[in-house]
């Protein structure tokens, strides 16, 4: 009986999920993607990807260590954010461009506006787009097999014939972690098993997308076209992985669909009539500056709060 | 003698405009591409902004309360007209660089405000002193992200490539993102050096919520014009 009247403070029901577990479980669900990539393109690939974890981890560290800050390394959020930098660079990159993008990640996106969950964007997305302005020919060098070719996505908005089979695959160029659909969707499938993400993004996301391409492409109802924007670039990687993160997406559950909405009209408008074949980062960053906006209008009103005008 | 350095002084440190009341933002942004093109745009305005403060200072009792800021505009846009006509003469490349934005100097609020905030409630020496306190303040501010954008965004110091050949500008601190960057650290790092000097005693700091307009001022701190 007295275990009935035990009396305790709040808060009384406990959930066993820490930052840490949660992004231990984001790098597993990354490996395949990262391990795919390093095998696709070789030894440069696995260097990419070492020193940019290695450069996000040092800077959160020594920015803390100097500012007399709690050292945050230990959660892997910046290991996280290092990992997911490189997965968006092509593997040619030389050494010092996923030291920069680390450093940016780090220092400007993330630590400056007051460290883990107070990032305005996405750190990693930040990044990439602070290098692809500053670095574009670099950025852009997909080099493959010895061979310096578009990307499908680039022979797609040409008009030119893809093989779906091989971008979803990954036998193609792109960056480190987006070559391969099979290798993201499986992470995506670990990460929605373990309940760090649920659909309400990424499916409104990829069907609003799909929808925007599929009236505004210029292509119709045609499969190959439409599957091959899917497939393409870092969609997938973008929609599981960078357009969920936690701190830079709505909270509320409306407002996520409003977000993938918007994302995939973002995405749309980019890819269509963009000068550049991609635009999912573009897209993501855009979207997380909307973040507050749409949690404002969002925002379930307290019972008995308020009437239908306020 | 005094009242002049206290003046320059206020425009270069207390009230630099760039760093500290965040005026004239547009040029500042926009113009900044590189070091040349900053130093040029500010000593254009220090001129402007000296000479006005001087005339409306002088024509101070004489414009009507009512039409203060039509008369301003047009002191302000005579000058600009001249300098504008000197630039386009004398310094064509400048000229063609800094484009719109000479003729926009008219609408620059830095000119405006000190023209309302002191020049029209000063006499002129303090007057001409203030503005080209400010101006000078401006220029520094100006100068300093141009040097930094340029360096950093194309290798280069004032026009002259001062980086190793293996460096590779980032090309994003020469467009609008990197203007804000570097505006914002350099801002940063403005506000730590002042503190340091508060440390040790020197008075940087305007007065709480002092905007340098008294006009617009209900506190009394005892040491604003005579409004």
């Amino acid at each position: 009986m007295s275990g009935l009247l035990n009396v305790s403070s709040n808060p009384h029901i406990r959930s066993h999920d820490t930052t840490s577990r949660i992004m231990l479980l984001v790098v597993l669900a990354l490996l395949p993607a990262s391990v795919f990539g390093v095998y696709h393109f070789g030894i440069n690939a696995l260097v990419t990807i070492l020193v940019s974890v290695t450069s996000c981890v040092l800077t959160e560290y020594v920015y803390e260590k100097l500012m007399h800050r709690n050292i945050t390394v230990g959660d892997f959020s910046a290991a996280v954010t290092g990992l997911l930098l490189a997965l968006n660079l092509p593997a040619t990159v030389p050494w010092w461009i996923p030291v920069i993008g680390g450093v940016f990640a780090i220092l400007v996106v993330k630590q400056l506006f007051g460290g883990i969950g107070q990032n305005f964007m996405n750190p990693a997305l930040g990044a990439r787009c602070f290098l692809l302005i500053s670095f574009a020919g670099r950025m852009t060098d997909f080099t493959y097999d010895g061979i310096s070719g578009a990307t499908p996505l680039t022979a797609l908005k040409m008009g030119e014939p893809v093989n779906l089979m091989d971008m979803f695959l990954g036998n193609k160029t792109g960056s480190i972690g987006e070559v391969s659909v099979l290798a993201v969707l499986i992470g995506a499938v670990i990460l929605l098993l373990a309940g760090v993400i649920d659909l309400r993004i990424p499916g409104t996301y990829l069907l609003s997308f799909l929808f925007f391409i599929l009236v505004f492409g210029g292509h119709g109802a045609d499969p190959e076209y439409l599957l091959g924007q899917l497939f393409g670039g870092g969609l997938m990687l973008g929609a599981f992985f960078m357009a969920t993160d936690y701190v830079t997406t709505p909270i509320t559950k409306h407002g996520q669909l409003v977000y993938g909405c918007i994302l995939g009209i973002l995405t749309g408008i980019f890819r269509v009539y963009g000068n550049s074949a991609a635009g999912v980062s573009y897209a993501i960053i855009f979207g997380n500056l909307l973040v507050p906006l749409i949690e404002k209008m969002t925002l379930p009103r307290a019972f008995g709060k308020g009437g239908k005008k306020a | 003698m005094n009242k002049i350095a206290e003046r320059l002084y206020n425009g270069l440190v207390k009230e630099n405009p760039t760093f500290v009341l965040m005026l004239g933002m547009c040029p500042t942004l926009a113009v900044t591409t590189s070091a040349v093109n900053g130093l040029g745009m500010g000593l254009t305005t220090t001129v402007i902004l000296a000479l006005s403060n001087a005339m409306i200072a002088a024509l101070r009792k004489i414009i009507p309360n009512g039409v203060r800021m039509p008369a301003f505009i047009v002191v302000v846009a005579s000058f600009v007209t001249i300098v504008q006509f000197l630039l386009q003469g004398y310094v064509p490349a400048l000229y063609e660089s800094l484009g719109i934005y000479i003729p926009l100097i008219v609408v620059n609020c830095i000119i405006l405000g000190r023209a309302e905030a002191y020049a029209s409630m000063n006499p002129v020496i303090p007057s001409f002193f203030d503005g080209l306190g400010m101006g000078l303040g401006f220029t520094v501010g100006l100068t300093c992200i141009g040097i930094v954008r340029e360096l950093v965004g194309a290798g280069k110091a004032f026009g002259a490539r001062v980086m190793p050949d293996a460096y590779e500008p980032m090309t994003i601190f020469i467009l609008a993102p990197g203007a804000f960057l570097v505006l914002s650290m350099l801002t940063a790092l403005q506000n730590r050096v002042k503190r340091r000097m508060e440390m040790k005693g020197q008075e940087t700091k305007i007065g709480t919520g002092c905007t340098g307009s008294c006009a617009s001022c209900h506190e009394s701190c005892g040491k604003g014009g005579e409004a």
